[in-house]
């Protein structure tokens, strides 16, 4: 790569960088994003990323609300979170800048596009008489480089005949060449993915690359870069990684399942934001049995997976908050028939349809308590991009085995973000064994035994009988049933008694939990921090910091939401103090003022946006004070 | 189903419930005490649908029937196979599930016309625009029975019920041309006082490789007596009953009437003066969907003059993949490019890189 004859430039070493790129959401920022951050992963580097999309797919060019950004943190040492401010900030227009320059720490660099600062930009990104902020010293605290990206790009794509448009679509590709060079990074990977992805589009490949590499050069020789960043591999545990978001481990977490259970898996689904991932991920995954069903709306999503269930697969639906409101009735039928099945909720901002390209933990308290009538169902929920799978998975166990329906809690910044993943082999995640029940073939002795499809095990698990099996047609169905037999009851007395034998079979799921573990800190001393879900790396971050000052601060982070960890109530008694960060008002800290009676504080932010790690470690510091 | 209840013992008339009579229904009649008001409509279907089941060869074990909920989905209970009783109109969506994972079963899926058309109206449309392989049975009674008496989608404009003191506002839904527009594959309708007929009908709607929609037109004695009497009272049913047969005229009135088709307007032939004859009218063929279209639309008020007889029978037949056919083929499809799936590849991914 290194044609030209100058001294190299000095490398400046950095133990870990926050980097932003934020552009129209037209302009593949997105792309150069993941581009840069598979470059660094498979440098060795260890790191965390957050997409940020705009609700609209396409808003008016150069305006604020059509901003869309991706950070990524990345460092030699171990990253929990996507960073909480940037050292680095790539914009591709003033609205961009505008939009995100709060994001940038003092001293921090900015890379402009400064094409998108003419007075048309600049006066729809809100500067006041169209000034200019790369040139009228309202930047001073920062380091500002202005490139015209448009127009380089342009020139390095001088003798191709494609349009001017096209030529203008490789100027993410002139931005990840140049923050290759800046980095000390190759171009080898983007090469790579351009070839796979214009490979059949000569002329399209030949543009990328030349933009790729045109980016990469003037890096090299233009006279305003004068330094160079090195940050070196990360110790991570030997082995091999692949890099994934939330949504694809939560698609490869529920295949995982099925395929240890020997199932087919049938997907029942409507899109919606941010959950159509799961989707498309596995409607790319026929071979393994997968059936995916995009059914005409919500309900019909977990009806199809609820019939799927019941005909001996294991049925799956997913959704964000208005969905899973739909599907509700739904979710208590399924309970009543004590059949497998799995509710993946994506959480987004809400009410109503709400933020729904935005992050929050506001559907604990629907997952938990919203039905009709008293409707215990399982949930869990994770904490990372990676953990999605592993809770996926645990969901399919525990629906299969428990015979129940399961919902699993994760939400927009984890299911969007992607983290590197020492992925298990196959061999090492346990065999699924569901309840099943062998047929009753006429003329043999068990064909004289009547069938009683509401038998519990001593876990009070229900046998799974499956339409074909001879001598087990049974009728379920949502109204009331007598106890053992399933058949319609309205008598008083078995009512109370079923109410009872449903909510206690699935309050010993908590049996088959791990011991509760702190996530850092000390067994017991002066605070616990309670999280829960994707707020684990802010926590995680504040808490390890404050230990290190030698404050008594405990983490731990829960996985299971309904029912808890019989672990928990002791250990909250351990510590002087209880705080529960949430992206929410308080749902968690009220679940467990009412399960323990103790007196936990809630630190809360509901802004659609994660917390900071020093917005926690600012919380906890509080907490200790008062 | 060896001691029936009281209520049997009493047929209103031929759809009555006495269960008992033939040995070879008891084969499929499960356990459970009928519930159904005395005189209803619903006993003669359960009748007919028990005894095609056992004339039909079909295991027990490898039929089920889906319903929702209202008088008529308290069916399933009755059988003594397997079966689900849902929640309101949602069994279409359950039927799609388990279709798509067991394209071996017999399935049929027992609704109501609030069921289907009301609550469950937007499933529906979509069940038969995938032609899932199900024998949908709409008994439609026009009325609201399990909730007491408030007017359903298919009750007639004016129609005075509990929630319609001065009549029914709204336009009815004529639930066959809602079939037809959705493109459902198997068109019908038959009647519950007419057993003969539609046990033929049911005998046709399960041999179908699809979405076999089969309206039965069913008396709620309690809220809604009387609705189908011209259709099934013997004095008045020659003169508004048109029964559909594939290859023949279409006749009525004991031969004394027929249809004839000028240019897209069905009119009625007097073929009793020696001017017309049967050569003169419609041939009814089951496949033409053109034609369809306008035999569904043959739903005048029975009461106003000159109104054109109601159609039974089969109304139209088409081939055409069913749903789970084509989800099962992309499966088989993916294993053979892709070869059967191996958990070990699927979590390496595409690209991975090593560390140590």
């Amino acid at each position: 790569m290194s044609i030209n004859t100058k001294p190299p430039k000095p490398v400046e070493e950095r133990s870990n960088v926050v980097i932003l790129f934020a552009g129209d959401s037209g302009d593949g920022i997105q792309l150069t994003g993941t581009q840069f951050t598979g470059t660094n992963a498979l440098f060795g580097n260890d790191v965390s990323t957050f997409p940020n999309y705009p609700a609209e797919i396409r808003a008016p060019i150069g305006t604020l609300a059509g901003v869309s950004g991706f950070q990524l943190h990345f460092g030699s040492v171990e990253i929990f979170t996507p960073g909480d401010q940037c050292d680095v900030l790539v914009v591709m227009n003033a609205a961009a800048l505008s939009a995100n320059l709060d994001k940038l720490k003092p001293g921090g660099i900015i890379i402009a596009n400064s094409d998108g600062f003419d007075k048309k930009n600049l006066r729809l990104a809100g500067y006041i008489d169209a000034a200019d902020p790369l040139t009228d010293g309202s930047l001073v605290n920062f380091q500002v480089h202005a490139v015209d990206v448009t127009k380089l790009t342009r020139t390095a794509l001088e003798d191709s005949t494609l349009g001017m448009k096209e030529k203008d679509r490789c100027k993410n590709m002139f931005v990840l060449g140049f923050i290759n060079w800046m980095f000390s990074r190759e171009n080898t990977l983007a090469e790579g993915f351009l070839e796979k992805k214009f490979g059949k589009k000569p002329d399209l490949l030949e543009a990328n690359r030349k933009a790729l590499v045109a980016g990469y050069f003037y890096g090299e020789t233009s006279e305003t870069f004068t330094t160079r960043f090195e940050v070196k591999a990360a110790p991570l545990p030997k082995g091999t990684y692949r890099a994934i978001t939330g949504n694809q481990g939560t698609a490869l977490g529920l295949i995982a399942g099925a395929q240890k259970a020997k199932l087919d898996l049938f997907y029942g689904s409507y899109p919606i934001t941010p959950a159509s991932e799961i989707l498309h991920e596995l409607s790319r995954h026929k071979n393994f049995g997968v059936i995916t069903f995009q059914a005409e709306d919500e309900i019909a999503a977990i009806g199809s997976a609820i019939g799927a269930s019941y005909g001996g697969a294991l049925g799956i639906t997913a959704s964000s908050g208005p969905g899973i409101a739909l599907k509700t009735e739904a979710m208590g039928l399924a309970l009543m028939l004590e059949i497998p099945l799995v509710i993946v909720n994506v959480q987004r901002g809400g009410p109503s349809t709400g933020l729904p390209t935005k992050t929050e933990q506001a559907d604990l308290w629907q997952a938990v308590l919203g039905r009709n009538g008293e409707a215990p169902i399982p949930v869990l929920a994770a904490s990372t991009p990676i953990d999605c799978f592993d809770m996926a998975f645990e969901a399919v166990q525990i629906a299969l085995e428990h015979m129940t329906p399961v919902i699993l809690l994760t939400d927009g910044y984890i299911a969007n973000g992607s983290e590197p993943w020492r992925f298990p082999a196959a061999d090492s995640l346990p065999e699924i064994k569901p309840p099943f029940i062998a047929s009753r073939e006429a003329g043999t002795p068990s064909a004289a035994e009547a069938f009683l499809p509401y038998a519990r095990d001593e876990r009070g698990v229900r046998p799974w009988a499956i339409p074909g099996q001879a001598g087990l047609q049974h009728r379920i169905g949502g109204i009331e049933k007598q106890d053992l037999t399933g058949n319609i009851s309205y008598d008083p007395r078995n009512h109370e008694k079923m109410v009872r034998l449903r909510a206690e079979k699935v309050a010993r799921i908590a049996d088959r939990y791990k011991p509760i573990r702190l996530d850092s800190g000390p067994a017991e001393g002066e605070l616990l921090v309670v999280g829960w879900g994707s707020t684990y790396g802010a926590i995680r971050t504040a808490a390890l910091q404050l230990q290190k000052e030698g404050h008594a601060v405990a983490h731990v982070h829960l996985r299971h939401l309904f029912p808890f960890n019989k672990g928990l109530g002791p250990l909250l008694k351990n510590y002087q103090k209880v705080l529960v960060p949430e992206m929410n008002s308080g749902q968690l800290r009220q679940l467990l003022r009412a399960e323990y009676l103790v007196d936990a504080q809630g630190l809360n932010k509901i802004q659609g946006m994660p917390f900071t790690s020093e917005e926690i470690r600012v919380g906890i510091l509080n907490q200790l004070k008062s | 189903m060896s001691t029936v209840n009281g209520i049997g013992e009493t047929p209103a008339h031929e759809g009555g419930s006495a269960r008992n009579d033939k040995a070879e229904k008891i084969d499929f009649s499960s356990d459970q005490e009928i519930r159904w008001c005395p005189g209803c409509g619903d006993y003669s279907i359960l009748k007919q649908v028990e005894t095609l089941l056992a004339q039909s060869g079909k295991k027990k074990e490898d039929v089920v029937f889906i319903s929702g909920i209202g008088c008529s989905s308290r069916f399933p209970y009755y059988m003594d196979t397997y079966g689900m009783h849902s929640i309101h109109g949602r069994a279409p969506t359950i039927v799609s599930g388990l279709r798509s994972v067991r394209p071996d079963l017999s399935v049929w899926m027992v609704t109501g016309d609030g069921d289907a058309m009301s609550i469950g109206g937007n499933h529906i449309i979509h069940l038969l625009r995938r032609n899932v392989d199900v024998n949908v049975l709409l008994f439609n009674n026009q009325i609201y029975g399990l909730t007491k008496g408030q007017y359903s989608p298919t009750s007639p404009e004016g129609a005075v019920t509990r929630s319609t003191p001065m009549g029914s506002t709204d336009h009815p839904f004529n639930p066959l041309a809602l079939v037809k527009g959705a493109d459902g594959t198997f068109i019908a309708r038959s009647m519950d006082r007419d057993p003969k007929h539609m046990r033929e009908v049911l005998a046709r709607a399960d041999a179908h490789r699809g979405t076999s929609f089969l309206e039965i037109y069913q008396n709620c004695n309690v809220f809604n007596d009387g609705a189908f009497e011209v259709f099934t009272e013997k004095a008045s049913k020659p003169d508004h009953v048109l029964f559909m047969e594939h290859g023949k005229p279409l006749l009525f009135a004991n031969g004394t009437k027929g249809i004839k088709l000028d240019g897209m307007t069905p009119v009625i032939l007097d073929l009793s003066t020696g001017a017309h004859s049967a050569d003169d009218c419609w041939v009814h063929n089951e496949r033409d969907g053109f034609k369809a279209s306008i035999l569904v639309r043959l739903f005048d008020d029975p009461r106003l003059q000159g109104a054109m007889p109601r159609p039974f029978g089969v109304f139209f037949v088409a081939d055409r993949p069913t749903h789970e056919e084509k989800l099962q083929a992309q499966v088989k499809r993916a294993k053979e490019v892709k070869g059967p799936g191996d958990l070990d590849k699927l979590l390496q991914g595409e690209h991975t890189w090593t560390i140590g």
